[in-house]
């Protein structure tokens, strides 16, 4: 598959964020706070605190291949491995005294310690159980937003519940920032995070032409500054430049996947240990994964600087994963046609419950009704000893010839 | 018999299997061998059987393709398909109806809905746990002191099944130690490990059309076969050599001129 050639600024502006955060933690004059990866990043960013997303570094202690060595440890200390491996494998990094960030820079030697954690049950509890960890082990609060979960319409009434629960974090944030919360700033911030939603959302959509430009996979990784850079004028730079590439390929007539003869939807997490081996398998089998519910999680151009609070609240509530899954069935029917594939990989999580949508019935409704086809793939997020080569592989091979067989 | 032929190389994960197809789609010629853990050699020596079989077909062979979890080790093959192809494409050779086909393979069990014309509508595959798969039958045949043909002796015998609920497999070998200190005839707990493997079956996907059961496990006759009809309450198509049918739809696939998957 040919390389896209933003990548290499992807790595370096990834870098030099993850750099950034490590120095503000040595840095007596900074405070550096930890956020859920769809949590009040904005607040934060308006407040001036560095900000460090773990759920990013779980998922790059995942891509490495370290977390299935990694999990043991937390497992030992009471983590059930039946729970999130993401939260697992960063509490097992954080006892065995290594940080993915090393691989970015051999001299950031330690996730940068936070004088605050903040979180947003959106996603799931796991999160809320992650970050109390730390709290404990470093005496530093844990605050954040208790949003509501199977979220039908989002209504008024939810929106000023949770947009009053994020201004309640404006005062401890204030008192730990030092500051007072200016609200220039945080419209400001709120502001390019709406600007580069929109930029991301232009460069998932690529995926809708045929041939794709790009596929699941490479939006993964460079979805890194949608999530670490969010409300970060340099995330609105970069994706411009990544739109223009993709938008030239697109012109050209340039396919992410040679001779796509296959269109895919993925459905739920990545399995970040096997993203390149999927990837691969796909490619070769002519299967574009053009569009995904996870990699559309980032995606907040709802955002409103003259509305900083409600829009965060309605952003975060409006979220793919914290809907019920009547909503999540018509969204993907929806991406279903908008991306026209020929049917939805769905990943069936283990210790991902949260974002595994296939657990209900979902897959039956949306063959019997909108008529997309389907297949389960069994594996997770980071924990490899859950997840199958042979099984995994055998499914989306078999699953590519249904899409491609003729009639007898 | 002249050719020319076509061969389908089936390398499970407990058996191999090989057929030889005619022209007309029949068979030819099979073979059936361990797998072992020496993957080409096995797919070599079943190739050498086939000739050995029918030594006219030598030199007639058209196209072989390879399926089954060894199907990327099979030297001398045009293609690979998967067994998934493989089975939906035997399952309309052999019956051309709507059919639900179930294999309960060594190692995974797949249940395939081939709609009126033909074509797959969907498959599903068990989860990560042996359960309801052949290797079920094997690790309960070893706790059981016997082999899978003497688990199958000893079920045949049994009058009333004991339940066995887990999931687990190795749950599972502790639930038989708990029945057999209980002092449960050793039929009734064989005829229950049969049970346990169709009920894991039937909870992976609507079980609609006529049922079409395949797998080496799944011999005509058999209690696996009885056990499917008495939880279904109706009769189940078993094919005259169920354990070929993977073999025998990669020979298909190879007289179609098939594509390689990869």
């Amino acid at each position: 598959m040919p390389r896209l050639e933003s990548t290499t600024r992807m790595q370096a502006l990834m870098a030099e964020a993850f750099r950034e955060c490590d120095a503000a933690a040595w840095d007596p004059g900074r405070r550096v706070a930890w956020c859920s990866s769809v949590g009040p990043v904005e607040l934060l960013r308006a407040l001036g605190f560095a900000i460090f997303f773990p759920e990013n570094h779980a998922a790059m202690l995942g891509a490495s291949r370290a977390a299935t060595d990694l999990i043991p440890a937390a497992s030992a200390e009471g983590y059930s491995p039946d729970v999130c491996s993401y939260m697992t494998s960063d509490i097992g990094a954080f006892r065995h005294g290594v940080t993915a960030l090393s691989r970015v820079d051999p001299s950031i030697t330690a996730v940068p310690r936070p004088d605050v954690l903040v979180y947003d049950t959106n996603q799931c509890r796991d999160v809320l159980d992650w970050f109390s960890f730390y709290g404990r082990q470093w005496g530093v609060p844990v605050i954040g937003v208790s949003a509501p979960r199977g979220v039908g319409e989002v209504t008024d009434d939810l929106v000023a519940s949770v947009a009053a629960q994020i201004r309640g974090l404006v005062s401890p944030l204030e008192s730990i920032a030092g500051r007072r919360l200016d609200a220039g700033r945080l419209r400001e911030a709120v502001a390019v995070s709406r600007d580069t939603s929109i930029l991301w959302r232009r460069v998932l959509s690529t995926g809708e032409a045929r041939p794709s430009p790009l596929t699941f996979f490479d939006t993964c990784v460079h979805m890194g500054p949608a999530v670490v850079l969010r409300g970060d004028p340099r995330s609105a730079a970069y994706y411009e430049g990544l739109l223009a590439e993709l938008e030239g390929r697109i012109a050209r007539g340039e396919a992410a996947v040679v001779g796509e003869r296959v269109r895919l939807y993925w459905e739920g997490m990545p399995i970040w240990g096997r993203l390149r081996d999927v990837s691969d398998l796909l490619a070769r089998l002519g299967a574009c994964v053009a569009g995904s519910t996870y990699c559309s999680s980032w995606v907040f151009d709802t955002l409103d600087p003259d509305a900083p609070f409600e829009s965060m609240a309605s952003a975060a509530l409006e979220l793919f994963i914290t809907r019920t899954d009547a909503v999540k069935e018509r969204i993907l029917a929806a991406e279903a046609r908008r991306y026209s594939v020929d049917g939805i990989v769905f990943h069936d999580a283990k210790t991902c419950p949260n974002n595994s949508n296939c657990r209900y019935g979902m897959p039956g409704r949306l063959a019997a009704g909108p008529g997309v086809p389907s297949v389960v793939v069994h594996s997770d997020l980071n924990d490899l000893r859950l997840h199958s080569d042979e099984g995994v592989r055998l499914a989306l091979e078999g699953f590519v010839e249904q899409c491609t067989e003729a009639s007898p | 018999m002249s050719g020319p032929f076509w061969c389908g190389i089936d390398v499970g994960s407990s058996y191999a299997k090989a057929v030889l197809a005619d022209a007309e789609g029949g068979v030819a010629a099979e073979a059936v061998r361990r797998t072992g853990v020496a993957f080409e050699v096995v797919a070599a020596a079943l190739r050498a059987d086939l000739l050995a079989a029918l030594p006219e077909a030598a030199g007639g062979i058209v196209r072989t393709v390879a399926t089954g979890y060894g199907r990327d080790n099979v030297a001398f093959a045009d293609g690979t398909v998967t067994e998934l192809t493989c089975q939906a494409v035997a399952g309309w050779h052999l019956f051309r109806r709507a059919v639900t086909l179930i294999d309960v393979g060594g190692q995974d069990t797949k249940v395939i809905v081939l709609g009126p014309d033909g074509r797959r509508k969907s498959f599903q595959m068990n989860r990560r746990c042996a359960s309801g798969t052949g290797a079920f039958l094997e690790e309960m045949a070893a706790r059981l002191d016997t082999t899978p043909a003497g688990l199958e002796a000893l079920a045949a015998r049994g009058g009333e099944a004991v339940t066995l609920s887990s999931f687990c497999t190795v749950f599972a070998k502790s639930e038989l130690l708990s029945l057999i200190r209980s002092g449960r005839a050793v039929e009734d707990i064989a005829l229950g490990v049969y049970d346990a493997v169709v009920r894991r079956v039937v909870e992976m996907a609507p079980l609609q059309d006529e049922i079409v059961l395949t797998g080496g496990a799944a011999r005509p006759g058999g209690v696996l076969v009885k056990r499917f009809e008495a939880v279904l309450g109706r009769p189940v198509l078993v094919p005259a050599e169920p354990q070929m049918t993977g073999a025998l739809g990669a020979a298909l696939v190879a007289m179609r001129g098939g594509e390689a998957s990869q």
